[in-house]
């Protein structure tokens, strides 16, 4: 299976490891990442924030491609996965945005939504199995006790995303089985690292990080996946108490033997 | 040549004020046909209708129009005053130039032009009116009430008063529904069951009421006054006759994990049961589930402690056939599933609860024995947290978009209730509005808060979290202060919304009675007939037909019951003689109109029909049962090769109204 992969700018710089991993597995399961050639930034969560079809339209670029090369596009990163996702659904809710995006573009020939943003987690359960990724596993994470850390790029908004109950989500959880670990059952996990408000105000964004890890070492994580490097940054730098937070990928690549150093 | 008596109606202001009720007598006394027009003040006061029967004993009419109020206001009185001036009430036209015209209109010359053209289409129409007579036909005087909660007790118990025979058939194996699993009810603070089972005790004993139990609807047939119902006895693997209800079975069974659905599953009961204690009928019935008898032919315990051999593996579901005059639903409610509000973590402790389930609770019957108790460690909660409209009041792909009514009160009864028992324990309440309308109930409320501390928080919770140390931390917001809490809670109870039991929709389809969006029963009219489905013989009694309390439930029993008895007290029904027939000769039997018929009232039969040739040829036509039609028309619009018509309504008559509005 080949499916059009797109990365995201942080994935080429301070998360290679997220972008690396990802590609690796998915290969060692049969399924190859096809990097969208020239993409660009998806404009981040915090732009398209605005009502302004300007800061869209390189997610648009990216959806077209995707639509090219097979009708899908895969991401790793939750904050892509979200613009992404949030701009494809725009076409089918929102005929006026259709219309100013393609004037705009004057793309040959015109998108109008037809392609479908997966992330990587929701491809590992929906098409790949769970079961055949536990298949798959070599070194199985026995006995560790991992929190899956949600964040809410991944949930929400829950219509647009269509990605797991945003007030009880399991995709995380059945992923940490498959790998032979354990998952630890903590009410943050779908609540937010404090995202970009770091930049702005940083006690705030420290105040929700420290209640995640809080949450999660409490029931007893040995460590924290992710797949938002913005997450990864806010937990890791902002929070107090400190629990290792690894990409999920990362996880993945080490039960599946490919990490360097790692028991086969 | 047909003599048409015209006659216009003032309403005082109603019509007069905005529509020249002169002109409009006047124009309409120069279209063809119209010997008298007048208008009049107040055309149904007696001496409007004694106008009306003068002139037409005085001019030998043939038909009248009143142009007046909607027909649906006073159709009947002209069409009575008419009869009795010897002229065939279905002679008789409304033209609605109130609600119709000048309610809706504020240019008086535009308005009567109106009002003109309304008159003349109804000129048209009685023209083509043709002289109807109401059939007849026979009631069983059986009625059946479908549910055994209160609402279907006190229904069954006032048909019976008044001397009629009434059957209950409920799905468990016990009548009582809902009211027997509550503590105490507001807002006397009364033991729920001390003043249900008596009424419970009065349906088992009263000799014109016969009890089904652990029962259900099978099919329904025939219409008002002769109903046809077929009743599935379920196997309950016990001799009805025969067990005594002494519970040794229950006792010696070793089959103990079963969850009893009594206390919601808060503790468990054995494969053979009788369901609580003052249960009604008190006979035991057997879990097929869970039976090991009956899954793997190993066991067979009861039926050796068994003192009278009432036991019996063998059993199968029986069906009983009983003829009814009139049906009752009353088939209640469910609480609604709160498990899909992830934010609420039902599913994630055990100790946050639903209220029905926190009812159990706080009863002496109840798992606990009435002290309350957390279901995970069975210690002493000290810090309570309500939470109201949980899935009432929502979006409706979220939830119930209505209000469950109840909430608010019972809310109020277990805060009141928890801090009288337990004053060590701090109570809050989360509420979006507190509504308690009702006597004596906005007074309930408030005693909770002014007099026994409860603390209630405007706002909403956004999140149930439970921490290791097995406390339980609620955020919500507090909008009055406008601040985000957090509190530790020992006990969260949920005000979970209630939605109609689940066959309710398949009783419905069988009763051919029409549902709302949300499952409710539909009432034949909102305000004037609230305890009558709109399909005839079919009524309503308790929360099937919308959210109420226990005394609202009960007033509206009786009341359905008075309609009841109403209808069985008569001995023939007249039938509305505006239904629908087949010209078998047009029929090409292709079903179109028994698709679309809600009432079921349409069959088909194979007929013989003599062909030019002289040979025969039989052909499928319909046929419209006239008891069970309605009139509504569906089917002369459905129908294809226009076989179907409408007494009183033809489709010439509605052809020539709109000739008469487009000339």
């Amino acid at each position: 299976m080949k499916i059009a992969y797109y990365p995201g700018c942080t994935l080429k710089n301070r998360a290679r490891d997220l972008d690396r991993y990802a590609r690796e597995t998915a290969s060692a399961l049969g399924c190859e990442f096809e990097e969208i050639p020239l993409w660009q930034c998806c404009g981040g969560a915090y732009t398209s924030a605005k009502d302004e079809i300007a800061t869209k339209l390189a997610a648009v670029r990216a959806l077209a491609a995707g639509r090219d090369m097979g009708g899908r596009v895969v991401t790793v990163c939750s904050a892509c996965f979200n613009v992404l996702a949030q701009t494809n659904r725009e076409f089918l809710v929102n005929p006026d945005f259709d219309f100013k995006v393609n004037n705009y573009l004057k793309g040959d020939p015109a998108y109008h939504g037809e392609a479908s943003v997966v992330h990587y987690l929701t491809l590992l359960r929906d098409e790949i199995g769970f079961d055949a990724v536990k298949a798959r596993v070599t070194n199985p994470l026995k006995g560790k006790k991992i929190a899956a850390y949600y964040g809410c790029l991944l949930l929400r908004p829950s219509e647009a995303l269509a990605f797991d109950d945003p007030e009880d989500p399991s995709v995380m959880e059945d992923f940490i089985r498959a790998l032979g670990a354990e998952p630890v059952n903590y009410s943050m996990r779908n609540e937010c690292c404090g995202g970009y408000l770091t930049l702005e105000d940083r006690e705030a964004a420290k105040k929700r990080s420290n209640a995640v890890v809080r949450s999660a070492a409490e029931n007893g994580a040995d460590f924290m996946i992710t797949a938002c490097p913005l997450c990864m940054y806010n937990l890791t730098k902002n929070a107090d108490e400190k629990i290792p937070v690894r990409y999920f990928t990362d996880v993945l690549a080490e039960a599946f033997g490919l990490k360097e150093g790692a028991a086969e | 040549m047909r003599k048409i008596g015209v006659f216009v109606c003032h309403c005082g202001t109603n019509i007069a004020a905005t529509v020249d009720v002169k002109a409009v007598a006047e124009t309409l006394g120069r279209e063809p046909s119209v010997v008298v027009s007048e208008d009049y003040p107040y055309m149904c006061s007696e001496s409007g209708q004694n106008l009306i029967k003068d002139s037409i004993r005085d001019y030998g009419l043939d038909g009248i129009v009143i142009c007046s109020c909607s027909p649906r206001m006073h159709e009947n009185t002209f069409r009575k005053a008419a009869a009795s001036a010897g002229l065939n009430p279905y002679m008789v036209e409304i033209a609605n130039i109130r609600e119709q015209c000048s309610w809706i209109h504020k240019d008086k010359a535009e308005a009567t032009e109106k009002a003109i053209l309304l008159g003349k289409a109804a000129i048209a129409k009685v023209l083509l009116n043709t002289p109807l007579i109401a059939g007849e036909s026979g009631v069983v005087k059986r009625a059946l009430v479908i549910g055994g909660g209160i609402a279907g007790i006190q229904t069954a118990l006032d048909i019976a008063e008044a001397g009629f025979p009434v059957d209950i058939v409920e799905q468990k194996p016990t009548i009582g529904g809902k009211m027997a699993q509550l503590d105490k009810t507001f807002p006397t603070l009364d033991c729920s069951a001390c003043i249900l089972t008596p009424k419970m005790v009065d349906c088992a004993q009263n000799e014109n009421i016969k009890i089904y139990s652990y029962s259900e609807i099978e099919s329904v047939s025939g219409f008002v006054g002769n109903f046809t119902v077929k009743i599935r006895r379920k196997a309950r693997y016990v001799d009805e006759t025969k067990c005594t209800g002494c519970g040794l079975c229950t006792e010696k069974c070793p089959v103990k994990k079963v969850p009893n659905e009594f206390n919601l599953g808060l503790d468990n009961r054995r494969a053979v049961y009788i369901p609580f204690a003052q249960a009604v009928p008190k006979i035991a019935a057997i879990d097929a589930d869970y039976c090991n008898m009956l899954k793997n032919g190993k066991c067979g315990l009861c039926s050796k402690v068994c003192t009278v051999g009432a036991i019996d593996y063998k059993q199968e579901d029986t069906f009983v056939e009983e003829r009814y005059g009139a049906i009752v639903a009353a088939t209640g409610y469910e609480i609604a599933d709160v498990s899909r509000y992830g934010e609420y973590a039902y599913n994630q402790s055990k100790d946050v609860v639903t209220s029905l389930e926190l009812e159990r609770l706080m009863n002496a019957a109840g798992p606990t024995g009435g002290t309350l108790l957390r279901p995970s460690d069975g210690k002493h909660p000290h810090t309570i947290v309500f939470v109201q409209c949980v899935g009432s009041r929502c979006t409706p792909d979220k939830g119930k978009p209505y209000c469950s009514k109840i909430c608010c009160m019972y809310t109020a009864k277990h805060a009141m209730l928890i801090r009288e028992k337990y004053p060590d324990t701090e109570v809050y309440v989360f509420y979006i509005d507190v509504r308690t309308p009702g006597k004596n109930f906005d007074e309930f409320w408030r005693r909770a808060v002014e007099e026994f501390g409860v603390h209630y928080i405007k706002g909403a919770v956004g999140k149930i979290s439970p921490r290791p140390d097995g406390t339980l931390d609620v955020q919500g917001s507090d909008l009055l202060m406008d601040e985000q809490l957090h509190i530790s809670a020992d006990l969260v109870v949920l005000a979970a919304a209630i939605e109609p039991s689940k066959t309710a929709r398949s009783l419905a389809t069988m009763l051919t009675a029409s549902m709302d969006t949300n499952d409710f029963f539909t009432e034949a009219h909102p305000k004037l007939r609230p305890v009558e489905s709109p399909t005839a013989g079919i009524f309503l009694s308790g929360v099937c037909q919308g959210p109420k309390d226990i005394p609202e439930t009960v007033a509206q029993a009786s009341a359905c019951a008075a309609k009841v008895i109403g209808l069985l007290s008569k001995d023939k029904l007249k039938g509305n003689p505006c239904v629908a027939h087949s010209d078998e000769m047009m029929c090409n039997g292709c079903s179109n109109c028994a698709n679309v018929c809600p009432y079921g009232a349409i069959t088909y039969s194979d007929k013989e029909f003599r062909m030019p040739d002289r040979t025969t040829k039989t052909r499928r036509v319909a046929w419209v049962n006239p008891a069970v039609c309605q009139g509504c028309g569906a089917c002369t619009v459905a129908c294809p090769s226009g076989a179907m018509d409408l007494l009183g309504f033809s489709n010439s008559q509605i052809m020539a109204e709109v000739d008469a509005l487009c000339r």
